[in-house]
């Protein structure tokens, strides 16, 4: 085994942060393991110095609901060489999405929050905003496809 | 002491479930300004629930939380029965407790060991604790083990940890398998030492911040987090039906979440008012193994919130032994009431504090209104007020310091933003 390790990013938008739960509850089972494979980068929910530079794979999820979430999601695009939607939310839009099929009359209701917090009139999901290279689909995500595009991965960038 | 100004301002906060950030302005010694902002995106949860069917709503809202799905699937349900008059059967409640025990292991194990326990061992991260060294190796194992034992009861009584398929209205569909209960109970009665040995970290950890406050929970005899009557450190005791009479929603206008005042004034919620309204009720093992730790409170340190949740950690695993040790469950067909229009309240005890959730729902089961107040929503207030009198008392700090202390106080109310952010409430045009 080499003594490379992944960098990676997880990140998340407009979402329930399911998958971010079920990503630390993996850990419960392959942390061990990982530890000597995966750099955690960026990773906001499990530390405070974090870096936003020289990803190989970012992991985002949640959907995306104004500009400065699409602007936050291309930086992170510009600095990883990968990035993989997680998710419902990231890979469909929904539920965050849920808002753009509602009705006229509910459209109304919500207007002066959309205005008050700069929110977009459709949320988008990840791909309507920069390329995706693999997805993770599931609310929460799917435990074995997730462990499968990370071991795609490590394998792909000579960690093992 | 000379004039001290200063100007902060936090961009994200880390360790802490969801996204927030904080302005911070002294001015000549004193705080001008401490704005916690809540900056989740909006998602309008209770505006996508009207239309949708009394059976399709608590699995619609759980997915306001990953982390505290559970605790949202239970307490929509809670107020559907509630408004269709419906009883639970005994072991849909018992089984019931063990869901909410699931997610409490999980959910407090997660703050303490991931988010918290870093700032006791002025540590960055879990992640960095050197397994070269035996007591911080030992601790990170811990911190899976812990963690693993409520996501794995989850996942065996309500059929996953997060976005449960199990429990619905009227009951479960599906019962425990009894050789996966043998595993569960055996993986609880593993990780009970372990919880001691975190109560203990935490009860040592010498940090005090203290201000008056009221502390509020819903309080039962067995400590369960369902059911009972709101209490307060006020001496006042609500029904549940009558929550809105009693808390008031505030505009706070940098803050994507409406705050919520009780009877006018700021208010705490989460395990340590549990811990200082209810601690009789915990569970007789954890009491008397716990008991020096339990004498700690009432406490109205706010750093206290880690203990008290170490010790409810503690009271879940010893609830659900019990209960798992003395219950045969049988098979038992999903008893679904029959709609009806009406309106109901549903209150339990969320990990981070006191949730409640009105629905309303026509003659058809159709759902035609909701309204939800989070935890984290009533305790936005209190963490402001904390951070303000924190900050005009250690004004000597540089401003690193201040932030990184600042980030521990926000830290040991375990918010989740996420929930905050939900609902439509339009109140402040």
């Amino acid at each position: 085994m080499s003594n490379k390790k992944l960098k990676i990013g997880w990140f998340s938008f407009s979402c329930c942060e399911d998958s971010t739960i079920i990503f630390v509850e993996m850990m419960n089972d392959h942390y061990f393991k990982w530890k000597d494979l995966v750099e955690f980068r960026h990773v906001r929910v499990l530390k405070a110095n974090n870096l936003l530079s020289d990803i190989d794979v970012a992991f985002v999820e949640g959907a995306i609901a104004n500009d400065n979430d699409e602007k936050q999601l291309k930086e992170i695009r510009a600095v990883s060489k990968k990035l993989v939607a997680i998710g419902a939310c990231a890979v469909k839009g929904n539920p965050s999405s849920q808002r753009n099929e509602f009705s006229e009359e509910k459209k109304k209701r919500i207007e002066p929050y959309m205005i008050r917090w700069g929110l977009n009139q459709k949320v988008k999901t990840l791909k309507d905003c920069v390329q995706v290279d693999d997805f993770v689909d599931g609310c929460p995500m799917a435990e074995e496809v997730f462990s499968n595009v990370l071991n795609k991965y490590l394998k792909e960038f000579g960690v093992v | 002491m000379h004039s001290i100004d200063i100007d902060l301002s936090i961009d994200h906060f880390s360790k802490i479930e969801g996204h927030g950030a904080l302005d911070l302005k002294v001015r000549n010694n004193k705080v001008e300004y401490v704005n916690f902002k809540i900056t989740e995106n909006k998602r309008f949860y209770t505006t996508a629930i009207e239309g949708k069917s009394y059976m399709a709503g608590p699995a619609l809202m759980s997915r306001i939380c990953g982390t505290c799905s559970i605790a949202h699937l239970l307490c929509c349900i809670e107020a559907i029965e509630n408004a269709l008059e419906f009883e639970p059967s005994e072991q849909v409640k018992i089984l019931r407790k063990l869901t909410m025990y699931g997610l409490m292991i999980r959910d407090h194990a997660l703050h303490l060991y991931f988010f918290s326990l870093p700032d006791v061992l002025n540590k960055d991260s879990v992640l960095d604790l050197d397994e070269n060294n035996p007591k911080e190796n030992e601790l990170v194992h811990e911190a899976f083990e812990v963690k693993a034992s409520g996501n794995n009861l989850s996942k065996l009584i309500a059929g996953k940890a997060v976005h449960a398929p199990f429990p619905m209205v009227g009951g479960y569909t599906k019962i425990p398998e009894k050789e996966k209960l043998k595993a569960s109970l055996e993986e609880l009665k593993h990780v009970r030492p372990k919880i001691l040995n975190v109560i203990k970290l935490f009860a040592d950890w010498d940090k005090t911040l203290v201000r008056e406050t009221t502390f509020v929970a819903q309080v039962n005899h067995d400590f369960s987090f369902l059911g009972g009557h709101i209490h307060t450190t006020k001496d006042t005791c609500i029904l549940p039906k009558d929550y809105t009479d009693h808390l008031l929603r505030t505009v706070i206008p940098y803050s994507t979440s409406t705050g919520v005042k009780f009877e006018e004034g700021n208010y705490f919620v989460g395990a340590l008012a549990r811990l200082n309204l209810n601690k009789e009720a915990l569970h007789q093992n954890t009491s008397k193994d716990a008991k020096k730790y339990i004498d700690m409170f009432p406490s109205k340190n706010v750093y206290h919130n880690n203990l008290a949740q170490a010790i409810e950690l503690l009271h879940c695993v010893d609830h659900a032994i019990e209960l798992l040790e003395k219950t045969e469950f049988v098979p038992e067909k999903l008893n679904i009431p029959k709609p009806k229009k009406s309106s109901g309240i549903g209150v339990i005890e969320a990990p981070r504090g006191t949730l409640y959730y009105r629905i309303d729902m026509d003659d058809t089961g159709t759902i035609t209104g909701a309204d939800i107040i989070v935890p984290t929503q009533q305790n936005q207030i209190n963490i402001e007020n904390d951070i303000k009198t924190f900050v005009e008392g250690n004004l000597e700090l540089e401003k690193g310091q201040i932030a990184l202390e600042i980030e521990k106080i926000i830290r040991a109310y375990d918010p989740c933003m996420s929930c905050a952010t939900h609902f439509l409430k339009i109140n402040w045009l």
